[in-house]
This record gives structure tokens, sequence and C-alpha cells, in this order.
């Protein structure tokens, strides 16, 4: 009876081992896992479509010799100094706290040098990046850490965050590891404690007020600052509308593949909307306003490439930010940092304990021996290279489909391979005039 | 004294003359007229001047003052004194929700009654007021000092952090990691002072006060304490 046949070892799909590992990391510890990096499963993107280059039905331009213009303005509705970029790619809001005062440097560098902004985060200003920066966008957030007026009028635009991709409707902790005598400074609360940033503002309760709160901010800054209004994208169409009704000159959509520093899984993982999904929602709250192309609108949640910028400007955005991949240009997860990596358990590629403070990268950390590792100059210059490539591949691709500016890029130019892409997106299956969810379908 | 009529002349106008009054200035005394209600007024000063709000306020007066005094000879809407750096904002009637939130510095006085919500997230501000608070005033309070000489609402404190509370009538309830704690001869101290600064010295005695302060026990995430999460 030894040889007789056992049915082979089969594994659950749904009590599969990253499941059960979690299951048991629960129970070890009597709390849920808090990481940093955003969404990891795998989400209806932007890789689900494709552009259908010029052949004799659209006439493309010369590659190396036709212009592409890629500059945009934004904040032209009422600022006196709206802000225009040679690009439009800019720096996602990342707080100091969670990132090191070089990383922010090198942050500043890398954009202005290659022609943008950047952003900054829940914790307030710094000199590394307003001395770095030439065009600082200021994060007005719920917990109101280092918040001063003194920085509202440094800055050249305000960013009234209501909301953020990786938590739509969720406030952060930064935990007490992280707490240096500067950041405790900074966020007015003792050294070493875990600091809760708040879900929501503590002096609006709504759209009416948020109208009231930008009134007062304009007032501050003397109505010179572009004011974007940030959102989580979870209901795209309405936040973007109700944005616009309270007088954001920029709305800021942040897709469920935006990053944070640290929040539970849980949450990453399940609340929210991949940004693909969320994009026609609110470009099409902007048309249905008149709004569209006067209220401009930056997308972010996983932009990685000249295609996705491309892409989400195809589908209506007027600008793109980055965060985690500005992380990754600067040399987080860097595969050279391996055996550092493999110390903290885990693999180059896939370091999300940001909140522990221990980057060996010395990018997400406040330790002074771990961030006196990171050269800003280096960073920016790696940071300055990537968004020079995005922003020559998005060109290719435009001049491929016949615009001589990426804001002529157009739904039409899209195709889906997927039938969840077209439907999010809003364009055809390819080689189909199908549209789900459009045409009677 | 420089008068100016906010109905007249408008806003953008009222706001761009005290601004421009930045550093040295021999026009330190400004009267406000027929505010009637409006929002934003005289908010982001940044002078050591006077002025006068003769009526009640809407959203956000004196928002971010630095170092100047805001009086309002009436009542004050939400948000009044949000994120005050320094200077002195004194309210003659009652304030509305979220009074003083977010201040970091400067002393806010409200002679009447405070809505819900008062000195929420305070990081500095000393809050002052004469009557009674709404519910969840401090939440979140990381510091200064709030002076009540009448009654607090329901979840005073919570979530506190290191914000000093003096109450002197009843508090509803306290909030998740908000305690009473004792009163001791520094804190009369602070108290006597404040009560000073605060025009409330004829009102009250410090001794007639209760103190309420953090447990500091939710301030590092311990699973044992999730309910009060």
């Amino acid at each position: 009876m030894t040889d007789f046949p056992h049915t082979p070892p089969k594994m659950s799909w749904t009590y599969n081992n990253d499941v059960n590992a979690e299951i048991r990391r629960a129970a070890a510890t009597g709390i849920y896992d808090i990481r940093g990096g955003g969404s990891k499963r795998k989400l209806p993107h932007f890789d689900d479509l494709l552009f259908l280059g010029a052949s004799i039905s659209r006439y493309p331009l010369e590659g190396y010799r036709e212009k592409c213009a890629t500059d945009v303005w934004l904040g032209t509705r009422y600022a006196k100094k709206p802000i225009h970029l040679d690009i439009p790619v800019t720096i996602a809001g990342m707080s100091f706290g969670a990132l090191s005062g070089p990383a922010k440097e090198a942050l500043g560098r890398g954009a202005s040098a290659a022609g943008t902004s950047t952003t900054t985060g829940d914790g307030g200003m710094t000199e590394e990046e307003r001395g770095h920066s030439k065009t600082l966008v200021y994060q007005y957030l719920p917990s109101r850490y280092g918040m001063n007026p003194d920085d509202l009028r440094r800055a050249d635009a305000i960013e009234v965050v209501v909301g953020q991709g990786a938590k739509p409707g969720g406030g952060g902790m930064l935990l007490g590891q992280k707490i240096s005598d500067r950041v405790a400074m900074m966020r007015n609360l003792p050294k070493g404690i875990d600091q809760r940033s708040a879900c929501r503002h503590p002096d609006w309760t709504g759209p009416d007020d948020l109208e009231i709160k930008i009134l007062e901010i304009r007032e501050i800054t003397d109505w010179e600052k572009p004011i974007y209004v940030k959102i989580g994208g979870a209901r795209p169409y309405y936040d973007t509308a109700l944005a616009v009704k309270a007088g954001a000159d920029v709305v800021v959509l942040d897709g469920m593949q935006g990053g944070t520093a640290a929040t539970q899984d849980v949450f990453i993982e399940n609340v929210g909307m991949p940004i693909l999904a969320c994009i026609p929602l609110a470009v099409k709250a902007l048309q249905d306003l008149g709004m569209h192309r006067k209220v401009q609108l930056i997308v972010s949640g996983g932009i990685r490439s000249g295609a996705d910028v491309a892409k989400a400007m195809a589908l209506g955005a007027d600008a793109v930010a980055i965060g985690t991949a500005a992380l990754i240009a600067l040399g987080d997860n860097d595969p050279a940092l391996e055996a550092e990596y493999n110390k903290l358990g885990t693999t180059a590629g896939a370091y999300d304990d940001w909140h522990e403070g221990k980057d060996p990268a010395g990018i997400t950390t406040q330790d002074p021996e771990l961030y006196s590792r990171f050269d800003p100059i280096l960073g920016g210059r790696r940071l300055k290279n990537y968004l020079k490539v995005m922003t020559l591949e998005a060109q290719t691709i435009a001049r491929a489909c016949g615009k001589n500016h990426l804001h002529n890029l157009e739904p039409e130019d899209l195709c889906a391979l997927t039938i969840e892409g077209a439907a999010m997106a809003g364009v055809p299956l390819a080689g189909t005039s199908w549209i789900p969810g459009r045409n009677g379908f | 004294m420089q008068t100016f009529d906010l109905e007249a002349h408008g806003l953008r106008q009222l706001n761009s003359a005290l601004h421009a009054l930045r550093g040295q200035t021999n026009e330190t005394a400004w009267e406000i007229v027929n505010p009637k209600g409006s929002h934003a007024i005289a908010v982001g000063l940044d002078a050591p001047i006077d002025v006068t709000v003769r009526g009640s306020t809407g959203y956000y007066c004196a928002g971010m003052n630095k170092q100047a005094t805001v009086r309002v000879k009436g009542s004050a809407g939400p948000g009044v004194a949000e994120n005050m750096m320094s200077g002195t904002v004194i309210i003659d009637g009652d304030a509305s929700q979220y009074a003083g939130a977010t201040g970091r510095g400067g002393l806010l006085v409200i002679k009447g009654n405070a809505s819900s919500r008062c000195g929420i997230s305070m990081k500095g501000i000393d809050i002052v007021v004469h009557g009674n608070i709404g519910h969840m005033s401090a939440f979140m309070a990381q510091s200064g000092n709030m002076v009540v000489l009448g009654d607090a609402g329901e979840a005073l404190g919570d979530s506190l952090y290191e914000a000093r509370l003096f109450v002197r009538g009843s508090v509803k309830s306290l909030g998740a990691d908000c305690i009473e704690k004792e009163m001791r001869p520094e804190h009369i101290a602070i108290l006597a002072d404040l009560l000073k600064r605060g025009e409330a010295d004829h009102l009250a005695k410090p001794e007639e006060f209760k103190r309420y302060g953090s447990a500091r026990k939710l301030y590092t995430f311990n699973i044992d304490n999730a309910s009060s999460y």
C-alpha cells in the first residue's frame, strides 16, 4: 500500500501563504500591520491602455525634429500668480518626518532642475525644501503640524489636503521612533510619542465651510497663490465638483496606488479606487461644470513612466504628481542595499516599514547616521534625470499621435486591452468600438 | 483711529490695508464698522496694532493672527482666531465652533460662551472663556492652556496631549485619556496670570478651578487600549 497514490498537497486560494502569514502575525502581535508604500495588490491601471499611433487617419510628428510642448499653467482661475511649470510631472506631498531633511533637499534640487514643483507634507515646511525648490506647494493639512502664516506666504501655491489616495477618510500615524527633537519641535509634541494626524480638518465640517476656508487662505495670502484641493480617489465625480464649487484653482486627485508613509495595510488595500477609474469621473465633473482646463486637474497614484503621464493627460489631466516613484529615483529600495534590507527581514523592492525609521537608503528616516549616507546632490541629479526621461517618453508618444503639446492628447488616442480598463477609462476595447457601460451595453 | 466701513469698501480692501501695516506703522488703532457677519475679517495680521470690530463676525475672524490685538464688540462665528500665532483676540459676546482651533500662541478671550470644539488641536495658544464651552472641546489639544469659568460639555480633552485645561464649573464628561489632575502651586500661578490677562480675575479665583490633563496612556499604541481608540 505504500505506493497508493495520494492527492498532491493543494494550497487554498483563499487561505494562501500570504493570508496565513498575516493571520499568524496578527495573532502574535495583537496589532494590525502598519506600513508605507501604498497599495501592492494588482489593480486595473494605465497598463490596461494602449495608444493608437498615427497612420493614415492621423498624421504623426517627426520624433526628434518637430516640437512637442510640455509646459503647464496651474492656478489660472483666481490666483494673481499662477504657476508655470516646464513639465507636467510634479512631486507629490511627502512629509518631513516621514522623509529625512536630505531627501527633501534632493527632491527640491531634482524638481527645480527639471523645471517643476515640489510639495511639502504633514509636518510643515523645511528650509531644505524651500531653499532648493524653485516652486514649492505648501500643504494645508488636517493636523496643521508646522502650520504658520509666514510659510503660507513663502509658498508658491497652497494645497488644501482633504484626502489622500492611500487612505481616503483616514488620518496618519507617525510612530514615536521617528520623532527626533526637530520633528517634535515642528509638530508641537513631546519627543518619542506616536503622533496622530487627524482624518478631518478641525475647523470646518463640509463643502460650504471649505469655501469659506479657501476665502480665508486667499485673504491671508492676498489672492496671490493658487489654491489646490487634494482629494483621495473615492467619489471623484462629486468631490471634484464640490472642490470646484468651493473655489479650487486646481484639483489634485490621488488614486489608491498613491503612497503613504505609514497606514494600516488593511486600509491601504481595501479603501479607495484605482486612479484609472478616478480620472474620467473627475474630468466629467469638470466638463459638466464647464471648468475643464479652467480648473486644472493633477492626478497621482502609481505614475511610473512617460507612458503613464501621457495616458493620464489623454484622459483629461493637466499634470501628474509622483511620490513613490520619486523616492525610488532617489535610491530607495535599491538592490545595491540588498544586504542591509535582508538584515531588516526584507528585500530590496519590498521594504515598506518606513515608519520604523531604519531605512538603509537614508530617505525615509530621521536617524542622523542613516540619512547622512544619502547624498542630496546625487539624489537630486537622479530625480532630474528620471523626470526628464518621463517627459521625453511622453513627448515621444504624443508626437506619434500627431500632437504638438502633451495637452492635445485625448481619449480618442487610446484603446484598452482589458474590459476592466475599457470600462474604467471610458475608451474602446482594442479592436472594437465597445466601451463597456456605454452604447447601451 | 482709522475707521473702515466694511460694507462700503469690502473685505479685500480691508485686509489689504491691514496687511500693509506689517512692520513699523503709526496707524496703530483701527475700527471696523458694519461687519454684518462677514467672514475672514482681519485675517493674517502681522503688526502690533489694535483692531476693534463693531458688531458680529462670520467665520475665521482674526485667523492666523500675529502680534495684533483684535476686539470683537459682538459675537464671533466659527473658527475665530484659528491657528493664531501671537497677539490677543477678545470676543465680547459668544463664539461659535472651533474657537482658537490649532492656535499656536497668543491669547484668545471669549467673554460669553464658546460652542463645541473650542481649542480643538490647540498647539500653544491660551484660551480664556468666561462662560461655558461645548462638547469635544480641546480634542487632540497638544499644548497651551484653556480656562473655562463656566461648565464644559461632553468629551472634554479627548485624546489630549500636553495642554492644560482648567474648568471652574461642571464637566459633563471627560474624553479618552483625559483625567483630573492635582492643582499644584505652579498651576495656581499660571491660572492667576491667565485670569488677569483674560480680564476675568474679578470673576473667579484660581482656587475654584479643577485641572484636567492627559493620562498619557494613549501616547504609544498598545492593543490593550484598543477600546479607547
